[in-house]
This record gives structure tokens, sequence and C-alpha cells, in this order.
């Protein structure tokens, strides 16, 4: 049976964390113009699969098939008022694969929209995120992962909806773009230390990088996270570096073995979970589930 | 006159819109690109200088921040608004021919991609720098690129994506319009891309920001 994942944490125990899912269900016939979420009405077995396929690789934590189900997200597929339905069956599934010994963490993505713009209002960016947090938990999620932010009022608000309207523990990641050798900023200019600070205040408990151009960087990222919030989890899902058109296909040019190669030094930099975003694979996660045995790194 | 001008252009370099608007925060109540751009027609100012003195260079300079991640894309956003709000103030001189356009550009978010916030800002930009915009929005199937360049020959045609999942759907794009009208230039942008990629998939541009994509514009547009 599992604790809380600060507690499994606490020890000093690194985590693993899945790949990724979007990449992967187009791999398995998700059409351009479908909606991902609704897969999880209308392909269930598929969705649950790769759950399946990561935990078989080793991960002991497992995202879930809803970063675009906020109801500004799902209103383009006229899908707005099914907010609940697909969360809800986006944890289930993963719950189904994770069992009770493994994590689900509950993927929530940005709304698109921006406050600067007035394209939004502050309250109906809370009620969105608290709709979808709530529903993720009672499909049987461990936790709400709020990935790929760039926005601070976005992230906080997202942290606040999901801490106060759940009794789950909230992950929040950002997306940060290498600008020169050492500086790395969100597209909305935040830096790392900024996000590391700004969800921390707004009462994240594990803070993270995910997707982004490439693990490298990871390295650097951490290490700004770190020593910005030098006592809080943090959480890295990189993606397998940016596409490349190969022989007429799509390829993502790192390999599970260059990935699993920055492991080391990842965690050396501080970080606490690792995984993937977009274009890795469960070859990838097993590659990096090799690196560490028992929650501690092999060499 | 200047100094209107010189006004104009600060609120558009700031993002500040009008007087109502409530960015940025320290501008509370003060007189936006709004009020700047109706006192100068008032004040019987040139609608090309008004493009050419004042919002043209404004939107260069913040374009150029943004290269060197001086502002980021809130700041660009507000100048682009203010500066559309001026724009809009012109249209009636486009019109009558007295403000010309430097070419016709047709962008779109590519088929399978709902995220409209990078597309809106290169669109914003290439208005501000002189263009006509014909925006298709997000989710653009291949056919509706090729109509719209039917619609408006001579065109140059910018590609949106800001997904790696998406990205993949430019090629179909390029190659619809390429096999229709092979001189058709293409630009395409958005974060998961590359220049290799841009290239590798047929597309004659590669937009790294905003302000690379007004760039190559202007220099394909001088080239005609």
């Amino acid at each position: 049976m599992r604790t809380r994942i600060t507690d499994a944490l606490k020890s000093g125990k690194i985590l693993i964390s899945d790949g990724a899912w979007g990449t992967i269900l187009q791999l398995n016939g998700l059409q351009p113009g479908e909606c991902p979420e609704l897969w999880n009405i209308t392909h269930p077995e598929q969705v649950r699969a790769i759950a399946e396929s990561y935990i078989a690789a080793g991960a002991d934590l497992v995202e879930t098939n809803s970063f675009g189900g906020s109801c500004f997200k799902l209103e383009h597929f006229g899908l707005a008022g099914r907010v609940t339905e697909l969360n809800e069956a986006a944890a289930r599934l993963s719950r189904e694969a994770a069992g009770n010994d493994k994590w689900v963490i509950g993927s929530v993505g940005p709304t698109g929209k921006m406050l600067v713009m007035s394209d939004v209002t502050e309250e109906e960016l809370y009620d969105a995120f608290k709709t979808q947090a709530i529903a993720l938990e009672k499909g049987g999620a461990d936790a709400i992962c709020i990935e790929t932010m760039s926005d601070p009022d976005e992230a906080r608000i997202a942290i606040k909806a999901a801490k106060e309207n759940t009794g789950l523990e909230v992950i929040c990641t950002f997306t940060f773009d290498a600008a020169g050798e050492n500086n790395f900023y969100t597209m909305m200019g935040l830096t790392p230390a900024q996000a590391a600070q700004a969800a921390q205040a707004a009462g994240a408990d594990v803070i993270g990088s995910n997707c982004g151009n490439g693990i490298a960087n990871m390295i650097k990222i951490v290490e700004q996270l770190r020593e910005a919030a030098p006592d809080i989890p943090v959480m890295v899902q990189a993606n397998a570096g940016l596409p490349e058109m190969k022989d007429g296909k799509t390829v993502y040019p790192e390999s599970p073995e260059h990935m699993a190669g920055f492991v080391p030094e990842i965690i050396r930099a501080g970080a606490n979970i690792i995984g993937g975003c977009c274009g890795t694979t469960p070859a990838h996660i097993e590659a990096i589930h090799k690196t560490i045995k028992n929650g501690r790194l092999t060499k | 006159m200047e100094d209107l001008l010189n006004k104009l252009h600060n609120c558009v370099e700031f993002g500040k819109t009008d007087i109502n608007s409530p960015y940025p925060p320290d501008r509370k109540g003060q007189k936006g690109a709004l009020e700047y751009t109706q006192e100068l027609l008032e004040k019987g100012a040139s609608p090309t200088n008004i493009m050419e003195l004042a919002l043209i260079p404004a939107m260069n300079k913040v374009g150029r921040k943004f290269s060197e991640n001086k502002v980021f894309v809130p700041q660009m956003l507000l100048s682009a608004k203010a500066m559309n709000v001026s724009v809009h103030l012109l249209k009636p001189y486009f019109r009558t021919g007295e403000l010309k356009r430097k070419g016709v550009f047709i962008i779109g978010t590519v088929f399978g991609d709902l995220h409209d916030i990078g597309k809106n800002l290169v669109a914003m930009m290439v208005e501000g720098a002189g263009w006509e915009v014909v925006d298709l929005g997000v989710d653009v199937k291949p056919e509706k690129f090729t109509e719209a360049l039917r619609q408006h020959p001579g065109a140059v045609v910018g590609l949106s994506a800001l997904l790696t999942t998406t990205m993949v759907n430019m090629k179909p794009v390029v190659d619809a319009i390429k096999a229709e009208s092979p001189a058709t230039k293409i630009i395409v942008g958005g974060a998961p891309l590359s220049s290799g990629y841009a290239f590798s998939i047929g597309a004659d541009g590669y937009g790294k920001n905003p302000q690379e994509n007004v760039l190559w514009l202007n220099a394909i547009g001088y080239a005609k």
C-alpha cells in the first residue's frame, strides 16, 4: 500500500514517473483533430494499456490522459460539459493500471487562456481547475500534476484550486526554453528560480520542469530550481529532444540510453522524481529505471 | 506633432492600449495608443507618418527586445494589442489607397492544433509591419489554406503549431500549397520547431520568433 508521495521521498528515495502520453496516443491511432481525452470513454482499453506499459517499464508514478481536460480545452471539441466524466474516467483507467502500490498523478495542462489579455478572469480559471481536480480525485488520483505551465498566475490559481478543493498532493511543473548557456525562461518570461518560488508560495508539494528541448538542459534547470527552493521535492520529465524529420517520418532524437545517461547528473543536481515527456516511450522509462535500484542510483 | 508621435510610439512599446486599460499597472488612467492616434488624425497627421514614425519602429523595438529575452509574450501581446487599436483607426486610409500594404500574409494554426497565442502574436506583428493579414484561425486544414490563396494570389503563407504532436501536420499543408502553387512562399514557426525541421518539410522560411518572421517577410516583400 502506498504512502503519500512526499513521505516516500523523505527518506531520500528516487521515484520514477512515466513518459509521453500524447505521442503514444498518436502512434496508437489518435487522429489530428480528435480529442485525446474523449478516448477515455471511446478507447478505454488503449488508454489503460499506456498506463500499464509504463508501470511494466518500472514507473512508480503514472499520469492520466487528462492534460487537455479543462473546460477551456474541451470546449474546442464541444465537450465542455463533460469535464467531470472525462477526467474521472482518466484517473480511473490509470488507477486500474497502477493497482494499490503505484501512484496516479492526475494531469492538468494550461488552459490556453491568458489573464493578461483579459481572455478569462481569475475566478473562471479557478472554477475550471477546481472542477477538473475534483473529478481526478474522484477517479482515484493520488496527486494533481499541474504541468507545462508558463504563467505564474495561472499556475498559482491551479495549485490553489487543487489544494483547496481536494485532499490530494499537488505537483506543479513548468516548461523552460533555453536562451543561451545558463538562462532559461518560460514562454511568459519566468526563470526557474521565479517559477520555484511562485509554485512553492502557492502551496505546491512538488515542483519541477517538464517538456522543453532535451534532457541535457534539465541539469542546470534543476540546479536553479534547487537553489531557489532547497527543501521541496523536484520532478523532471524531459522530452526526448525536439522532433526531426527523417525519411518522411517524425523522430525524436534522444534514445533511451542517451536520456538514461543523464539521470545520475540530474539526480545529483537535486531531482527526486524523474520521467519523460513528448517522444519518450516505455523503453525510455525502462532505461531510466535501470539506473536506479531500490530508490538509489546504481552508480 | 512629433511629440504626439513619440507618445504613440511609447504607448505601443510599453503596451498601453487605451485610457481604460489596466496595463501596464503604473499607467492606470493615462492616455493610450487609441487616444493618441485619434489626436494625431484630428490634427491632420498623415497615416503614413503614424505607421512609419510610430507604429512600425515601436513594434520593431518590441520585437528586438523579445529576441533578446528582455521582454516576453505578455508584454509583446500588450504591445501588439496597443498597435492593433491604432492600425484599426488607419484602416480607412488603406481602403482609399493613401496607405499601401506591403503584401498579403495568410496565417493559421495547422489542423489538429488549437493553440492561438503564437499565431495571434505573429499576425499582430505582421499587421503592424504594414501587411494585410488574413487570419484563418486554428485547426486549419490544407484545403482552407489553398482556398485562401486562390482568393489572395501572391500572398505569403505562415503556419503555426505549438505541439510536438501537431507540428507533423505542417508537412501536408506545405505539400498541398506547393502542389497547387509552387511559387508561394511559406514560413513556419512554433515552440517545438527548429530551422532544420522547417526546411526538411519544404518550408521557405523559419520564424524562430515573431520578429524574425517579420524580418523575413519584409526581406522577401522587397525582393518582389
